[in-house]
């Protein structure tokens, strides 16, 4: 697979003089899961309604699955399934029956749309419920069922729209499961989230966009490494000790009050080896030692000035 | 370009599902079509039973004694046009409900044509009017409206109530479309029930100013009511079955217009 199931090139986009798309390039291969990570008004969900074809872009080109959103919008439509933001379901139905509304939209035919309502129903843990009306369900549940009917006619491409924003934690980790099952299926997803432990849990690569702009792109390890703030932290038990640890280790910052010492680290054994041996040979005891990798809040603060989840 | 062909070959089908999915709408929650026919029974009750025997009474050539229910027969085809029309905000209000919560989009994603949206809610609507209508009369005919017509002008008027229903619901669809919030949806089609009043529905348009008489004449539920009346009640039916006829062609050609051109426009929230 060389072709990428997602690729996106000079994207802009702009309401009136507000402009919310400057220019986004975005390359995601296929059967991988890519978070686009950002503040509110990023241009998150914007991108993902130009994706999904609901709004056309002023410049730039975007394909899915190999249809170019534009010239071939019925071909991107028949590749992907959305699960936005606001629940898309018919409050008026149940959830069997919104399911079977979906399967007959996508002409399954009628036996097929039973069984494939049936197979969701059961992996989306909406059995007990299929039958009663949407007003009953819970957020979660409302949510799961959402993206049953986006795998209705099991896409190869799905956009989640900030798929886990306003559920309860446990909500969440159902979402994150049902999320990596697709993906062991195959199934290409690019996902927007303002949470960073979501990007970080789910997605192989993260794109983060700020202000219209993808402002870096890589692996969660690879935007990790790119913010200094990596060290070892090591506590001994009186002033001496660490007096010494602090001669004996160059470039590390003694904390005298704390009796602690830190020590800068990319994160790999082999500097953790390299200051325990030292120290081991200077017959220097330690009393406690902690690992520090910065986390995606430092990566986010690092490149774009803010914080996250604001 | 196979795809293409392929999504148009579906348009029927979707159509139906869509209707289908109205459908299931209207017989899961009753109350709201209830809704739509209480309206209607409750002015023709008061202006039957209220304002009936002096209205009627004013109706030219009608012996002041029999005022009530020769209004009552006066005022029924006005009756089922505001039936009609009340229906018409139902559908907008439901237009409304979708592209809010975000299934309209969902359809957009999903190589659906707009057409078959539309076309599901418009027919939907076109039923439960049809429906209303019928025990609208139903309630005129038990309170004493005792129309001439014979089995052909019953099929003329039940064609003509349909189609009249038909093109009325694009306009709604179009004002659910057009309306930001469900609030506005559910008011905007209230402009269309001034229509009959502002026509030959409940009064003959000679006893108005000249100026609201010029209007009443060539507005499109005039015809409509004129039609209707001629059919049930064998009233002079001149030109209006024609003018009703073109007035529903524009009427579902603007509708339909309106609609399709908001539609990609109003369906992103």
């Amino acid at each position: 697979m060389t072709t990428p199931a997602i690729d996106v090139h000079g994207l802009r986009k702009s309401y009136k003089d507000k402009v919310v798309l400057d220019g986004v390039d975005l390359s995601v291969a296929a059967g991988t899961v890519t978070a686009l990570l950002g503040p509110n008004g990023a241009g998150k969900t914007t991108t993902i309604h130009i994706l999904s074809t609901l709004v056309r872009q002023d410049g730039g080109t975007a394909s899915v699955n190999g249809f170019d959103v534009v010239r071939d919008a019925a071909g991107v439509r028949a590749s992907i399934g959305l699960t936005g933001q606001f629940s898309a379901v018919d409050g008026l139905l149940t959830g069997e029956e919104n399911l079977l509304l979906m399967a007959r939209l996508r002409h399954l035919g009628a036996k097929r749309s039973k069984t494939r309502t049936a197979e969701l129903l059961e992996q989306f843990d909406l059995v007990d419920a299929a039958r009663k009306p949407i007003s009953t369900y819970s957020g979660g549940m409302k949510r799961r069922l959402d993206l049953a009917m986006t795998l209705v006619a099991t896409p190869r491409v799905i956009f989640l729209d900030e798929p886990t924003t306003g559920l309860d934690p446990r909500s969440r980790h159902t979402m994150w499961d049902i999320v990596r099952g697709l993906v062991a299926d195959g199934t290409t997803v690019l996902l927007t989230t303002q949470y960073l432990d979501e990007a970080d849990e789910l997605a192989s690569r993260i794109a983060v966009l700020d202000d219209g702009r993808i402002v870096a792109e890589g692996t969660p390890d690879e935007l990790k490494r790119r913010v200094p703030g990596g060290h070892i932290r090591l506590r001994f038990g009186d002033a001496a000790a660490l007096e010494a640890a602090a001669r004996l280790l160059t470039n590390s910052t003694p904390d005298a009050a704390e009796l602690t010492l830190s020590v800068p680290s990319d994160g790999g054994v082999g500097v953790l080896r390299t200051v325990l041996d030292r120290l081991d040979a200077a017959h220097l005891e330690v009393d406690d030692l902690s690992i520090h990798t910065p986390d995606l809040d430092d990566v986010f603060f690092a490149l774009t000035g803010k914080k996250g989840n604001e | 370009m196979t795809t293409i062909t392929a999504q148009q070959s579906h348009v029927v089908a979707d159509a139906v599902t869509m209707l289908r999915r109205n459908v299931l709408h209207i017989v899961r929650y009753p109350g709201l079509s209830m809704f739509t026919i209480l309206g209607p029974v409750v002015i023709l009750l008061l202006t039957v039973f209220v304002f009936g025997g002096t209205l009627g009474a004013g109706l030219p050539g009608v012996d002041p004694a029999g005022g009530r229910d020769a209004y009552l027969a006066y005022v029924m085809p006005g009756i089922l046009l505001i039936t009609i029309v009340g229906t018409a905000s139902g559908v907008s209000i439901t237009v409304a409900m979708d592209m809010t919560e975000g299934i309209t989009a969902r359809f957009r994603t999903m190589a659906i044509s707009r057409g078959s949206v539309l076309a599901g809610h418009v027919l939907g609507n076109t039923i439960q009017a049809v429906i209303a209508v019928a025990l609208v009369l139903g309630v005129g005919m038990a309170i004493g409206f005792r129309p001439s017509a014979g089995p052909l002008e019953w099929l003329e008027t039940a064609g003509l109530v349909t189609l009249i229903a038909f093109s009325v619901s694009w306009i709604g669809v179009a004002m659910g479309i057009q309306s930001k919030t469900v609030e506005t949806a559910s008011n905007l089609p209230l402009l269309l029930t001034i229509l009959p009043l502002l026509g030959s529905g409940f009064v003959p348009t000679a006893s108005m100013p000249a100026w609201l008489q010029w209007f009443a004449q060539y507005q499109p539920f005039t015809p409509f009511i004129e039609t209707i009346r001629g059919l049930l009640l064998g009233t002079q039916l001149g030109l209006n079955p024609v003018l009703a006829f073109g007035w529903c062609l524009v009427l579902t050609i603007g509708g339909f217009a309106w609609s399709m051109a908001i539609y990609e426009r109003k369906s992103v929230r």
